[in-house]
Formats: structure tokens, C-alpha cells, sequence
């Protein structure tokens, strides 16, 4: 038989066979990390968001509890709009998007500090037991956000690696895999908001 | 002359090596972080290595909490260390949690963690992901302000959790049910060697049909008898192949009381929200 004919066809679709699944496994693979990114991401926009809930209940309780210092409350309250309006698409974080994102919500952290050193002012406030409990939750949140943020920056290590070394990365460009971006600790962020009196 | 001076500068050398490694040493143990522990083999509720509770005290406690995760698969974690070494009480809970895989079960994530650390007169108190709609920050602080630290002022740790983690049970009350797991060394019984040995028997057996060739050095010409197939189904396992599936696998700490978790920590998830507290 002919068989020296169908030789290099065979091998041919071999090479195509076997280089299929090989980008394919490439491919596939950054999709899968880059779903565990997208998914710590929702961690972290549901933990800043529980803070922002909570910021309003405090707020509100500070209002209504005292004749309180109005400049105080509406720098958080403009603050904590600021850090509403700015949102990421989870799809594309782009290292500029995360810079906006952590300086507004940065921002609204150090105007909370602020407010919460006021209310030393208020020992009615101190005593009110809403008012503990709001401060429990808060700090709480601040440590969830903490752990969503390191848990973020472990799942984009990943990621990154995999669409960055060599071979992969002649294949992530084509496909349209950027690379993703950490957070950076900001100022006084790695240290959760102190909330004990 | 010469050889006084050398041996001098040579214990010379010696000292300074062991004053370098010294400092090597303490230095590490200054600036080292808190390094949390591997997970230990026996997985049980109470970890005291700041020696808070005496022995009576810590053994009504462990029982306690074994019992209270036999009956409900939710793991309640005491562990009390003698300083945090700089680190953040909630966040080091939350990681050590997380690390140990407290919890009945992965999918349930139903595990608490209640760390105390001596010298800093911290504690704080984590759920896993299955229990922060019951214990939020909030009911926690309470527990942690209202119930935990006034017997801690009053000089008793063993009051405080004790007390502490009976308000934890009303928390949960009625939220998971189970029974005790098994521990995973009884749990799979090797049925795959098992399989394995009998298909070499049945093999050996069936070549012997054949007119015994191979089995030359036996005894009488008889083809292999029982006894040389269970030497030889032996040797195929000490040889490997078997993926160390050992038979009987004892009944070592599966009774009640002392023997920690049943299956051990289940692998839950801590999301880092808690609650802490000074005294």
C-alpha cells in the first residue's frame, strides 16, 4: 500500500490535533483564572459595599442621637457618594480604574476615621448600644475588605503568571487576555479603620 | 608562642559565629510575624498554648465542643496564644480559621473561631461564611462585651468561654443538624487492592490448572499453595502498586470524648468579618 503517501498528511494532522488542544488547554486555563478573579472581585465590591450600607445606618444614628458638628457628617456623606459612583467593570480592570477606585474609597475611609474620633465627644452616643453595635459591624467589614483584597491580589497572581510566561504569552495577546491589577496598599489602608474607644 | 594564640583567635572565631547566629536567631524571632501552626493531627476543639485553662477545665471544654459539633456538625475552635506578636487579633483569627479549614463542612462553612491572646488582652471571635447571617458583628461584640469579658476581669478565662460559648449556641440554635462523621482513617475501607489480590489469585489459580510450570521451587511439585499466595499477594503490596491502602485501619480516636472532630476540620471558609474585644 501507499502508505508513504499519507505519511506526512498523518503527521500533519497530528501536529494540528495535538496544537489545537494545546492552545485550546492555554486558553481555557486563563478562563478559568480569570473567572476566579472576577469572582474575589464581587467579594471585594460586596464587602465595600456592606461598609457604604453601613455608613448610612451610622449616619443616621449619629444624626438623630446628637446635635452633631454638620461638617463632619457631610464630608462622609459626600465622600461616601463619591465612592458609590465609582464602579469597575470586573471584565477589565484596568490599573488606573483600581487606583480611582481605592483613592475614593480611601477617601471616604479617612473622612469615617474622622467622624468617629468626633463622636468621642459624645458620651451619649458611646453609651448607646445601636451605636456599638454599628461600630462592631464596621470594623468587622473593614477586616472583611482586608481579606477580600488579599484574597484578590492571590487570585490575580495566578492569572498574571499564566498569561505572562513564555509560550502562553504569545497566545494571551491574540486571545485578548490582559494582564490584571493588584491593589496597592494604600496609605493606611493595610491597617483596618481604628473603631475602639 | 604560636600555637596558644592560634587556639585563642580559633575559639575566638568559634565565639563570634555563635554570637552571629544568636543574633540571627533572636532576630528572627523579634521581627518573624505570628506563624500559625500546621494543622495538627488530632483536630479538636480546644487549642490552649498559652495555658489559660487548667487540665479538669479544659477537658470539660473540649468535651463540650465535641459534643456540640456531634450534634450539630458546627465547629466551635477555642485557641489561646500568649501574644500576638504585633498582628491584628481579627485578622489573624480569620486567617488562622481559614488556614485550618475549620468548619463541619465545606459547603456549610459552619465553624467559629474564638482566639484569645494573653499579653495583647485581646480576643475575638470569627464565623465561618454558614454562620455570619446568625452571629453578625454586632451579636458578637455583645457576647464579647456583655458576657466574655466581665469574667475575664474577674480573673477566670474558663467563665468567660464557658459562658461565652453557650451564648454562641443560642445563636445558632437550631440552624444545622447532623451526627457525628467519621473519622477518615475508618471511614474507606481498600477496595481496590482488595480487587486486585483476588484477580491475582484467581490468576495464580488458573495457571496452575495449566499444569504448573512457573512454580518449579515449590514444595512437591503442587503448584503454589494458599499459604505461598498470600506471601506473594504480600510482596505485590510491599512492592507497591497498592497506594498504601493498609487494612484494618485501626480504630485509633473514634470514641467519644478526647478524640476531637469526627473527620477533623471540614474545611470551612472565613470571610474575615468578626467581631474583638480588649479587657
Amino acid at each position: 500500500m501507499d502508505f508513504k503517501k499519507f505519511l506526512p498528511w498523518i503527521i500533519l494532522a497530528i501536529i494540528i490535533i495535538g496544537g489545537y488542544s494545546w492552545v485550546k488547554g492555554i486558553n481555557n486555563t486563563a478562563v478559568t483564572l480569570g473567572q476566579d478573579v472576577e469572582q474575589s472581585w464581587g467579594d471585594v465590591q460586596t464587602s465595600y459595599q456592606r461598609r457604604n450600607d453601613l455608613i448610612g445606618n451610622l449616619v443616621n444614628t449619629v444624626k438623630g442621637a446628637a446635635d452633631f458638628e454638620k461638617s463632619t457628617l457631610t464630608a462622609v456623606i459626600e465622600a461616601r457618594a463619591k465612592a458609590t459612583q465609582t464602579t469597575i467593570d470586573p471584565t477589565n480592570i484596568t490599573p488606573e480604574q483600581l487606583a480611582a477606585f481605592n483613592s475614593a474609597q480611601s477617601g471616604l475611609s479617612s473622612s469615617l476615621s474622622r467622624l468617629l474620633i468626633t463622636v468621642e465627644k459624645y458620651p451619649d452616643l458611646k453609651a448607646n448600644q445601636n451605636f456599638l453595635k454599628l461600630q462592631d459591624e464596621l470594623a468587622s467589614t473593614e477586616n472583611q475588605i482586608l481579606t477580600a483584597r488579599t484574597r484578590f491580589n492571590e487570585a490575580v497572581k495566578p492569572y498574571n503568571t499564566h498569561i505572562k510566561t513564555f509560550p502562553n504569552t504569545l497566545f494571551a495577546g491574540i486571545f485578548g487576555f490582559k494582564e490584571k491589577a493588584y491593589f496597592n496598599a494604600v496609605e493606611g489602608a493595610d491597617k483596618p479603620v481604628e473603631v475602639k474607644f | 608562642m604560636k600555637i596558644p594564640t592560634k587556639k585563642n583567635s580559633n575559639s575566638k572565631g568559634i565565639f563570634q559565629f555563635a554570637f552571629l547566629l544568636m543574633m540571627l536567631l533572636s532576630g528572627n524571632c523579634i521581627f518573624s510575624q505570628f506563624t500559625i501552626p500546621k494543622i495538627p493531627d488530632l483536630q479538636t476543639s480546644v487549642y490552649d498554648y498559652a495555658n489559660l485553662f487548667n487540665a479538669s477545665e479544659k477537658k470539660q471544654l473540649e468535651e463540650k465542643l465535641i459534643h456540640y459539633a456531634d450534634t450539630t456538625t458546627t465547629q466551635i475552635v477555642v485557641i489561646t496564644i500568649e501574644s500576638l506578636k504585633g498582628e491584628d487579633v481579627s485578622l489573624l483569627a480569620t486567617k488562622w480559621a481559614h488556614t485550618w479549614g475549620i468548619g463541619g463542612t465545606k459547603k456549610d462553612d459552619n465553624g467559629v473561631i474564638i482566639l484569645v491572646s494573653k499579653n495583647d488582652r485581646k480576643i475575638a471571635i470569627n464565623p465561618g461564611y454558614g454562620l455570619e447571617d446568625r452571629l453578625t458583628a454586632g451579636i458578637g461584640g455583645e457576647i464579647i462585651r456583655n458576657i466574655i469579658i466581665p469574667e475575664f476581669k474577674a480573673g477566670s478565662y474558663y467563665n468567660g468561654i464557658n459562658k461565652g460559648t453557650d451564648a454562641l449556641f443560642d445563636v445558632f440554635k437550631g440552624k444545622y443538624k447532623g451526627s457525628r462523621k467519621q473519622n477518615k482513617q475508618q471511614q474507606d475501607f481498600p477496595v481496590l487492592p482488595f480487587i486486585i489480590i483476588i484477580v491475582f489469585i484467581l490468576i495464580l489459580a488458573s495457571r496452575n490448572k495449566g499444569g504448573g510450570r512457573g512454580n518449579s521451587g515449590n514444595s512437591g511439585g503442587g503448584g503454589p499453595s494458599l499459604l505461598d499466595v498470600i506471601i506473594l499477594s504480600n510482596l505485590g503490596r510491599n512492592s507497591g502498586g497498592f497506594g498504601g491502602g493498609s487494612f484494618g485501619g485501626g480504630s485509633s480516636g473514634g470514641g467519644f470524648g478526647g478524640g476531637g472532630f469526627g473527620g477533623g476540620f471540614g474545611g470551612g471558609g472565613f470571610s474575615g468579618g468578626g467581631s474583638s474585644g480588649s479587657w
